[in-house]
């Protein structure tokens, strides 16, 4: 499946994966602070509410 | 001259996006979109590029990681770019929205930054032997990295909220005037130090492929790429947006 | 302006001031490379510009947090700001005296260490203009980062990451005038540039560092 890389296997899939890694990582990170964010705000504001 | 033209209803449009309400309600419509779109483009892009192009003559299978290191390299500066505007825009007209979107970018700017380095390095090995040479490009983004971590570094400093935004902006205006002459001074370093060296190979690359074999599954991971910031610099404003009202909702409770 | 010049320097000079500091770790920088890299003369040759530019910008950042730090703390900056005297020019009278105390001597010490290394007499002479040139710049973009770190509390590390990219270019032509003229090559451009730089500084960075003053000082 993965097409023949030659002699340069390692250099080209540590590239792609390291750059998934990292893509994968800030992708993560952003969606968690906007979740965590997001229930933290809607308690604050029932918390007002009640 | 009764009727407006488009770019003037456009412009003004936008700016509709200072008030943070209009902004949450329209970034929250045109994400799930974005997200598909961004999908779309890295996937075909990435596969396309990863799987279906031809080997190049000189650098083997390694010009497949241009798929990578272009687009990351082009948002690393491009992601700057708006940081530069965002805390222009703070600084004259005080919206909070533009100063938060110019944190929120930050982060994904400066992965992009590691990412055209690490991918940047592991091209240039086979090429050079090494895997760091003061290459001007390479040592540039170096530099825009450590731009990049002192914006974040200030604004994790300092504790309040409006302080944080005028004094990262200040960072970030003066930055772009060092970043611009760093990149004229790292040329002139590396140039000097060899003299009439042929252009890096990156752009010995960039050179050969104008075949579009390589060329359109580039564009599509650029796109890729630049719909990825869109959409993670709207998820980031939004939390740096819902953070503040917490942070009044939580000072108002204290009052009480 | 002249007067806070003139106090800045007599508190930077007295003891306690860190006067002496810059220097002290300038000379330690030079004096362990050579145990770092070996004792061969050609090898040290061929570093020494770059070595002496860095150790004197290192030297340099150390004492940037007493710019504003001690005044900032004991709530004389307060009382400057409230003064007659523009933040702008509180700004450019510190620099000043930063540059006086520390850029100066560090410039003129310079071709004395670089005996140490192994570094000629002609380009001893470069190096020491490339720094009385660029060492206003050092002085410069560091009271500026300073004014940005001001309230943040051990913000010293802060203020290194800060400074560090800025100080690049100026580095990069400093060590490139005195390496150039090591090889016996024409090094007009890269002091001309260290010039333009130090000008470029004086020019823009007032104005910034007077708002982050003025930021910090609400």
């Amino acid at each position: 499946m993965i097409p023949d890389l030659g002699k340069y296997a390692v250099e080209v899939m540590g590239a792609y994966g390291m750059s998934f890694l990292a893509l994968v990582l800030v992708c993560f990170v952003y969606i968690r602070r906007s979740r965590s964010v997001k229930r933290a705000l809607i308690a604050a504001e029932a918390g007002k509410g009640a | 001259m009764n009727s407006t033209s488009t770019t003037k209803r456009l412009w003004d449009a936008f700016w509709q996006l200072a008030n943070p309400k209009v902004f949450m309600g329209w970034s929250g419509r045109w994400l799930p979109w974005l997200v598909g779109l961004t999908v779309l483009f890295l996937a075909s892009g990435l596969i396309w590029g990863f799987f279906f192009t031809p080997d190049d003559m000189r650098q083997g299978s390694t010009v497949k990681i241009i798929y990578l290191h272009v687009p990351a390299a082009l948002i690393a500066i491009n992601g700057y770019l708006l940081m530069f505007v965002g805390s222009l825009v703070w600084l004259i007209r005080r919206q909070h929205v533009s100063v938060l979107a110019a944190k929120a970018a930050a982060p994904v700017g400066m992965t992009m930054t590691l990412i055209a380095l690490g991918t940047g390095a592991i091209w240039g090995q086979p090429m050079w032997g090494t895997y760091w040479v003061w290459d001007p490009r390479l040592t540039s983004f170096l530099i825009l990295f450590l731009f990049y971590a002192g914006y974040i570094a200030l604004w994790a400093a300092i504790d309040d909220d409006d302080t944080a935004a005028d004094l990262t902006s200040i960072l970030a205006l003066v930055g772009l005037v060092f970043a611009l002459l760093s990149r004229y001074a790292v040329l002139f370093w590396n140039q000097g130090l060899h003299q009439g060296t042929t252009v890096t190979f990156v752009d010995g690359a960039k050179q050969e492929n104008i075949s579009n074999v390589f060329f359109k599954p580039l564009l599509l991971s650029m796109v890729g790429f630049g719909l990825l910031f869109l959409t993670l610099l709207l998820i980031g404003t939004r939390s740096e947006l819902r953070a503040r009202r917490l942070k009044v909702l939580e000072a108002r409770e204290r009052m009480q | 302006m002249i007067q806070l010049f003139t106090r800045d320097i007599g508190l930077a000079v007295r003891s306690g001031g860190g006067f002496g500091l810059a220097l002290i770790f300038f000379l330690i920088v030079v004096v362990l490379i050579p145990f770092a890299l070996g004792p061969d003369q050609s090898t040290l040759a061929l570093v020494a510009p770059g070595v002496l530019w860095l150790g004197a910008l290192l030297a340099c950042l150390l004492s940037l947090d007493r710019i504003f730090g001690l005044d900032y703390e004991d709530g004389s900056l307060d009382l400057l700001a409230t003064s007659p005297l523009p933040l702008e020019s509180v700004y450019i009278a510190k620099a000043a005296a930063h540059w006086l105390t520390t850029g100066l001597p560090l410039a003129l010490a310079a071709p004395l260490l670089g005996i140490l290394l192994n570094l000629s007499f002609e380009s001893g002479k470069v190096l020491c203009f490339s720094l009385l040139l660029g060492t206003p710049a050092l002085s410069l973009i560091g009271a500026f980062g300073a004014t940005l770190t001001l309230g943040v509390k051990r913000g010293g590390l802060l203020l290194s990451l800060l400074v560090l990219p800025l100080y690049v270019p100026t580095l990069i032509f400093g060590a490139q005038a005195v390496h150039s003229a090591s090889l016996g090559q024409t090094f007009d451009i890269p002091l001309v540039l260290i010039l333009a730089i130090s000008l470029g500084a004086a020019a823009i960075l007032p104005f910034a560092s007077g708002v982050a003053l003025r930021v910090n000082l609400r």
